[in-house]
């Protein structure tokens, strides 16, 4: 279960960004703007041998002694990123993939609608709530 | 309100959830009897008996509330005695403390034998509860018993742990609403939520007249129906029609919507079966003036298969949802069953609702509608079918042309659905306006004229702009049509007098067919070819203009009326009977033939000169006012085009500066 999902756009400002509202959710927003250039990096490390086929999923980007950071990137350059807690069971790297597909599902639906100008704000609630589901339940 | 107040003031000091203000509210006002804030105790004891409850723990309930020291039963204690009810009958102890406890809603005995009853006719939906209602007459008894048991069922829909009644209290619920919204707009002309009632009474209004009596029913009930209203109406916003089953009756579309849908599917799609493109449906939708993110969530909820484009049963569903918004309906959260793509294609007999009285849209910029809110009313759906679509004609023929088409057709729109004085638009919308201003001009203009043409139901005053210009048509157009007679007289009469050549009979009529698409200058061209002409030959043609101006202005071309009128002479075929412009004339004919010195008196010719004169005088004139709307036309377009021409440098530098910043990524 995440405890803070963020979509970053290709100009890396973000798009959505939702965390477990008990925590300091400032600390989250840090920790995805710091993930950006682990992001970036993998990215580009990659990009040098292939152009075009790509790994969407980053995996582990960093650890820290609280949570690790999980991260995705679309063909867009779209970027999803999960923070999940450590003190959790381990996630499998299964369940990890599962979530950021089914975000990336459900980014394309948001796409899709016409009324959603590329770039503005992720509005929809149906894409608040495939996240709802994946956040931590607290409360 | 009372209902309101007392909720608010009972909220501060026990918390309410909403099912429970709801529920306690539509009590309250049932017990109501003077506005006073004081509930009869009658009716209280009643309910209280109705709760089933010991009698001591009635007044343990009745001297913890306070209404025992009071002596009366305040809104206040009113709340804090259902919520002691409520305790008592989940059986903790009367207290005060209890009162802060999640309870279920009290349980009233004398209504629970309803709610059976209508889970057997739960399929029925709305029949079920207007065949429960109707056979009550207007006793308040079963009024009451109605309303409360509506109240309930609808207010334990909400609760979990209350299964066997959540599946019948939605049905219920909206005609409840329904009648209720009939009621209140009835009983309070300007309700304090003018705005929000009105729209939903509007609808009403017009079920009423529709529907047969069961639904006039709504109007008889009591004095408590209306705070009643007012209560469920505030809370309404609430919720969300979580339930499938509330939905019902608003989110069933009617044959007539259906086939108004139709018609507006084939006007973006002529082909049924196929697809509706995100583009041009959000074009489209947009026009209805909601906000975007409420059109985000009905495309969410109508496109069912994802794929970024509307079947035909998907169009419907998001159209019957805007139509549903419009009319003040919450969305749902998630698409109603009525409404499902394959439900819809089943449907054979679609149910007459309530839904059905209003089902257009009026699609149009809200800066055309300022003041048109909602006209409250009745009337057939014909001529709001109509209006609907003459405004959506508008829409598509240039909101320009819409607004004079609103100034002059005011009168016959008899239906204000969209009346929404809706916020501006955020700013990111600002090039989607800036689009469909521009693309019904450039694709869509035809296929809505098609539909226009097609479709026009009442008379529509202004004409038609196809008939000068299909695409650049403005309001600049009929503005200056309306204005352009006078002002291009004023203003045109002056050059004529100049004119010398006078065109030949056969020129005349010529000049009539040349006149409509030529610019001043060609007309003006066989003038002085003919006036060349006519200096050679005494009978060349006739000079109507000439009369005309010189008839204003007095004579200043004298003996070129001499001229005419010999012209005249010669031309005897080409005068049409234009037996009013000759009467016209002829006092001016009179002075033109007395000022001439060499005047060969022929007072016949004269009169038809003038009258060809006159004719080719109003030609030339109708022949300038449309080249000065032309230019007009053209000139607008001109900046319009300027001004997208901005927008779209501006994307592009934004987008190379984008570029720009991704190189060094790229080439990595």
């Amino acid at each position: 279960m995440a405890v803070c999902i963020a979509v970053i756009a290709k100009e890396n400002y973000p798009l959505y960004i939702r965390s477990v509202p008990t925590q300091n959710e400032l600390k989250f927003h840090y920790t995805v703007h710091t993930s950006l250039d682990v992001v970036e990096e993998k990215i580009s490390a990659v990009g040098k041998s292939l152009g075009d086929q790509r790994e969407l999923y980053l995996g582990l980007l960093y650890p820290t002694e609280d949570y690790k950071v999980y991260g995705y990137v679309t063909n867009s350059k779209v970027k999803f990123v999960i923070v999940v807690d450590s003190s959790n069971t381990s996630l499998r790297d299964n369940e990890i993939r599962s979530m950021f597909r089914k975000l990336h599902n459900s980014f394309t639906d948001v796409m899709c609608n016409p009324f959603h100008n590329p770039g503005d704000q992720i509005q929809s609630k149906a894409f608040d709530g495939i996240v709802s589901g994946m956040m931590v339940q607290t409360g | 309100m009372d209902p309101e107040s007392g909720v608010a003031s009972a909220g501060s000091f026990i918390p309410l959830n909403e099912h429970e203000q709801r529920f306690y509210s539509g009590l309250h006002s049932l017990c109501q009897a003077d506005t006073s804030g004081k509930l009869s105790s009658g009716k209280v004891a009643e309910l209280f008996k109705a709760s089933q409850l010991p009698p001591e723990a009635l007044h343990r309930v009745t001297e913890v509330c306070g209404a025992k020291r009071l002596g009366y039963f305040g809104t206040p204690q009113f709340y804090v005695a259902l919520k002691l009810l409520a305790a008592a009958q989940s059986g903790l102890p009367v207290h005060l403390e209890s009162v802060t406890a999640n309870l279920p809603l009290p349980r009233f005995a004398g209504l629970k034998n309803e709610p059976e009853m209508r889970y057997s006719t739960v399929p029925a939906g709305v029949d079920g509860a207007q065949g429960g209602a109707a056979p009550a007459s207007v006793p308040w008894t079963p009024a009451d018993r109605s309303a409360f048991r509506h109240l309930e069922a609808s207010a334990e829909k909400k609760e979990p742990w209350s299964p066997p009644r959540s599946p019948s209290s939605s049905p219920p619920r909206s005609p409840l609403t329904y009648r209720s919204y009939t009621y209140s707009k009835q009983r309070n002309g300007a309700d304090s939520q003018t705005a929000y009632e009105s729209k939903h009474s509007s609808r009403p209004m017009v079920q009423l007249e529709q529907h047969s009596s069961p639904r006039n029913y709504g109007t008889k009930p009591s004095v408590e129906h209306p705070a009643m209203a007012r209560a469920s109406s505030s809370e309404r916003l609430e919720q969300q029609g979580v339930d499938d089953y509330s939905d019902d009756d608003p989110w069933r579309i009617t044959e007539e919507q259906l086939e108004y849908y139709t018609n507006q599917f084939k006007t973006l799609q002529p082909d049924l079966g196929a697809l509706i493109l995100g583009a041009i449906a959000k074009n489209f939708f947009t026009k209805s003036k909601l906000p975007i993110p409420e059109l985000s969530h009905i495309w969410e909820l109508s496109d069912v298969d994802r794929d970024g484009a509307l079947t035909f049963s998907e169009f419907c569903t998001a159209f019957h949802l805007i139509v549903a918004r419009k009319n003040g309906y919450p969305l749902p959260e998630s698409l109603p069953p009525t409404l499902r793509p394959g439900y819809m294609q089943q449907e054979e007999d679609v149910p007459d609702t309530p839904e059905s009285a209003e089902p257009l849209i009026v699609f149009e910029d809200a800066e055309l509608r300022p003041g048109q809110m909602d006209r409250g009313v009745k009337e057939r759906l014909q001529p709001s079918l109509a209006a609907t679509k003459q405004d959506l004609k508008e829409e598509a023929c240039k909101q320009d042309v819409a607004a004079m088409r609103v100034q002059t057709s005011q009168e016959k729109r008899t239906l204000q659905l969209g009346a929404f004085p809706e916020r501006p638009e955020p700013p990111h919308d600002l090039d989607t306006q800036m689009r469909t201003k521009t693309r019904p001009r450039s694709y869509s203009s035809t296929s809505f004229e098609d539909a226009m043409k097609k479709a026009e139901e009442p008379p529509t005053p202004p004409p038609r702009p196809q008939k000068t210009h299909s695409r650049a048509s403005s309001l600049d157009l009929n503005k200056l049509f309306q204005q352009g007679a006078p002002g291009v007289r004023s203003g045109w009469l002056p050059p004529p007098p100049a004119l010398p050549p006078r065109p030949t009979a056969s020129q005349v009529s010529h000049f009539i067919s040349v006149s409509e698409k030529t610019p001043q200058t060609k007309v003006l061209q066989p003038n002085f070819a003919d006036f060349s002409r006519f200096r050679e030959e005494e009978e060349s043609s006739v000079k109507p203009d000439k009369q005309g101006p010189r008839s204003r202005f007095g004579r200043s071309t004298e003996d070129l009326t001499n001229a005419s009128k010999q012209d005249v002479i010669g031309v005897s075929h080409s005068q049409a009977p234009q037996k009013p412009v000759r009467r016209k004339y002829h006092p001016d004919g009179q002075n033109l033939e007395a000022a001439p010195p060499p005047t060969v008196p022929f007072p016949t010719p004269a009169k038809s000169a003038q009258k060809l004169l006159s004719k080719q005088k109003r030609e030339i004139q109708m022949a300038i006012r449309k080249n000065k709307e032309t230019n007009a036309v053209l000139t607008r377009l001109n900046s319009e085009l300027q001004q997208q021409l901005k927008v779209v440098h501006q994307e592009r530098v934004t987008l190379e500066s984008q570029v720009e910043l991704l190189r060094p990524l790229a080439s990595t």
